[in-house]
């Protein structure tokens, strides 16, 4: 039986943390652009403007079908240059972080999409019909009576695809960024007390996304008393 | 800096022996492949059996089943993995850690890596399966009930077969997930497809390449999926339901 | 390379003002330094003793300490007042895709310079020699390569090591079972649990991941080298320009003595992160280099 020695973990604590910052960081960042830009493709999608409707569902599509790995490892080892040039940032630039986040947002506002395109369409057609009877157009009628509704809706889902997407963000370790899973790893690494750090972690997103998940429950109960 | 394309390099014989690169690439399809069908199985079976565990009245038993799911929901892929392949061993009793570190290694990173998969999709697909069973009208098992089945009767001919025809299609998208998270297994060195790719850049240094045939290989796969699961969807939908006819 | 020539001659007549072929003319790498008033360094996280972190997290070793002079040298020679360095972790995977497309500068770390590799990558000046062989336990029986036929094997993935053995598995049919781990601290973790009876790597290597072993008594590094093989810092190709100021700043540090000190520094005195020492002397061929410093690979 292996024995346990836990000693290595209260001095990497400062470290450790570091590294949790990052992981919110990639994890926010991501669900604020993936919300925008997911409810633009959704609105895209459901659009009747056909070439909208098309890359909308190209791009969720393409996205879906390919493992978040790859999409990370697109954007650490391929994609800087292009983003090196696109904002004119000096070459050599540390686009870990950046394209880490980049790439998630991407990837994640693809599944976001597909949430918020069941919302809208989970609100009652008669209500945009009521909506242009009003005078409204598309855009004041989206605006104001069905996107509402629809996030109202769709909190909880959003909700619990955010602390899907915070557990993703533990595959930023393929671009040897220090993500609270990457910094665990090196300190295990480093002392040879993988065993112990792995388990850590472990433990730690157990705690985090198992606390987070009960507070969605509760306020799904809120929002939708069954 | 100009980029040199060179797409005959798939044909080009591999920096190890007499195989070509495309052979390498092919290689590693057919682990993906096997790797997410093997754990595909053991989800199916598990998230079957942990979901109609779910719904029993039995308190314990439920009590057991909600654990699970918790716990194999909220920890990252990744973490999950990792504690299989390089914890668990350290874990076991010396003499059986030894024989399993010491079998073929190829052999050890398919095992890990199909049981984590499993494990990890087992608990989504119990999910489903629980949602699949709740959704069916609580008339269906009382009914069941009056009839003189027992309860394990009335599961498994009446809510059952239900059951499992209404939570086809949410199966369809965790099937296609296990494909896309087999890829997470290339980080411990499993040889599918992601990590030939990435083996390839590092044989040729060309990376775009080998990226894009990669990314292609899944999107392929993603697509034959669908289309096979669309006519599944169609054969077993329940006329009357969402999605029947 | 010669149409890049062509084009920057046309580009230069037509006193187009893309940046691209004017770099040409002078280092892209050294303009691209002096711009950004930043260096993007490559380093490793676990090549012990050549460039690793300590128990801080701040990278050091002896690769280390030599880029850290070269970029003193390039710093004065480019008369800034200040520069940037921005630290990099590479793998043995990636290092050579993210010297290639830009995002680092120099990488100096365990990087075999090679025929093969100067395809894709410029080198410096030789700054370590070594030989690859092998780590087992001391009771496990493993002395030579013959020995490990049929068992498990680990390597470091993307490493000479890696091609040397898995061509040497083909060839002479020995039924090894190849382990490719991803970084070193990785493949010492897989012999270290039993996982394989040996770990094939560069020795200087090895011997560094003793220095971290539980127990550094229970090993032994053996073997009949399989490859003589020169480090060197790796560099976009094409620049010899900036490939001469780095070498003229490796040379100086050989000749005056300077690099001798920083080896015995991490060769033959304690170092982290348990304080062991290594104690390889210097050796005939590095005794060579460091009189005449050179560029030429083995192989």
């Amino acid at each position: 039986m292996h024995e346990f020695d836990w000693s290595s973990i209260p001095g990497a604590l400062p470290f450790l943390w570091d590294g949790m910052k990052i992981s919110l960081e990639i994890t926010i960042q991501a669900v604020i652009f993936g919300i925008v830009w997911g409810t633009l493709l959704a609105m895209m999608r459901l659009s009747s403007v056909k070439p909208l409707s098309w890359f909308a569902a190209g791009y969720v599509n393409f996205f879906r079908a390919i493992p978040l790995v790859m999409v990370l490892l697109w954007f650490f080892l391929i994609v800087p240059k292009f983003i090196e040039q696109l904002f004119g940032l000096p070459s050599g630039t540390d686009m870990r972080l950046a394209s880490a986040m980049i790439g998630f947002a991407l990837f994640e506002s693809a599944y976001y999409s597909e949430i918020i395109r069941a919302g809208i369409q989970s609100v009652p057609k008669g209500q945009i019909a009521a909506a242009s009877a009003l005078g409204m157009t598309y855009s004041q009628s989206m605006r104001l009576v069905l996107l509402p509704q629809a996030f109202r809706n769709m909190v909880p889902l959003l909700l619990t695809q955010a602390i899907i997407l915070f557990q993703d963000t533990s595959l930023v370790y393929v671009s040897a960024l220090a993500d609270f899973f990457g910094a665990a790893y090196k300190v295990g690494d480093r002392d040879g007390r993988l065993v112990e750090l792995l388990l850590f972690a472990g433990a730690v997103y157990f705690v985090i996304c198992f606390s987070a998940s009960q507070i969605v429950k509760r306020l799904q109960k809120k929002y939708h008393p069954a | 800096m100009g980029y040199q394309w060179n797409w005959g390099v798939f044909m080009q014989p591999s920096g190890t022996g007499d195989d070509t690169y495309l052979s390498w690439m092919f290689a590693g399809f057919q682990m993906t492949i096997a790797l997410s069908l093997s754990a595909w199985v053991l989800a199916l079976i598990l998230g079957a059996l942990i979901g109609v565990l779910r719904t029993v009245p039995n308190k314990a038993l439920a009590g057991i089943a909600t654990a699970y799911v918790e716990l194999f929901r909220n920890i990252p892929l990744l973490v999950q993995l990792f504690i299989w392949y390089f914890v668990l061993p350290e874990l076991l009793p010396e003499s059986l850690g030894n024989a399993f570190k010491q079998s073929n290694p190829i052999m050890q990173q398919f095992l890990a890596s199909m049981v984590c998969l499993g494990l990890f999709t087992s608990a989504r697909v119990a999910e489903q399966v629980r949602a699949g069973i709740n959704s069916l009208p609580k008339g269906q098992k009382n009914a069941g009930l009056a009839l003189g089945f027992t309860l394990p009767q009335t599961y498994r001919f009446v809510m059952l077969p239900m059951a499992f025809r209404l939570v086809v299609p949410p199966l369809t998208s965790e099937f296609l997930n296990i494909f896309k998270n087999s890829a997470v297994c290339s980080t411990i060195g499993l040889l599918e497809l992601a990590a030939q790719g990435r083996q390839l850049v590092d044989y040729t240094a060309q990376p775009y390449e080998s990226f894009i045939a990669v990314t292609v290989a899944y999107v392929m796969i993603n697509v034959v999926i669908m289309m096979l699961m669309r006519r599944l969807e169609t054969k077993v939908a329940v006329p009357g339901y969402i999605g029947g006819k | 390379m010669k149409k890049f020539a062509l084009a920057t001659a046309v580009a230069t007549t037509l006193s187009v003002s893309f940046a691209m072929p004017a770099q040409a003319q002078e280092s892209a790498t050294l303009k691209k330094i002096k711009d950004a008033g930043s260096i993007t360094l490559g380093h490793r996280e676990s090549s012990i003793p050549f460039s690793y972190y300590d128990d801080k997290q701040q990278v050091i070793g002896y690769s280390h300490e030599l880029m850290l002079q070269v970029v003193a040298d390039i710093k004065a020679n480019l008369k800034l007042a200040k520069l940037d360095t921005k630290l990099m972790p590479v793998t043995s995977s990636n290092r050579i895709t993210l010297v290639q497309n830009g995002t680092i500068d120099i990488e100096c770390g365990s990087t075999t310079n090679n025929t093969e590799r100067q395809r894709q990558v410029g080198f410096s000046t030789t700054i370590f020699v070594i030989g690859t062989k092998l780590m087992a336990k001391k009771d496990a029986g493993v002395k030579d390569f013959p020995d490990l036929a049929g068992k498990n094997v680990v390597t470091t993935a993307g490493t000479t090591s890696e091609r040397l053995i898995r061509k040497m598995n083909e060839e002479k049919g020995m039924k090894m079972n190849i382990i490719s781990a991803k970084d070193h601290g990785e493949a010492f973790l897989t012999l270290e649990t039993g996982r394989a009876v040996a770990f094939m790597m560069d020795d200087a290597l090895l011997y560094g991941e003793i220095a971290k072993a539980k127990k550094p008594g229970d090993w032994l590094v053996t073997g009949t080298p399989q490859s003589k093989e020169a480090y060197g810092c790796m560099l976009r190709r094409d620049d010899p320009e900036f490939k001469k100021m780095v070498d003229a700043s490796l040379t100086k540090a050989m000749t005056s003595g300077a690099a001798e000190k920083i080896y015995a520094k991490w060769f033959m005195s304690p170092i982290p992160p348990k304080g062991l020492n290594l104690n390889m002397a210097l050796s005939d061929e590095m005794k060579a280099t460091f009189k005449t410093p050179n560029d030429k690979a083995f192989e």
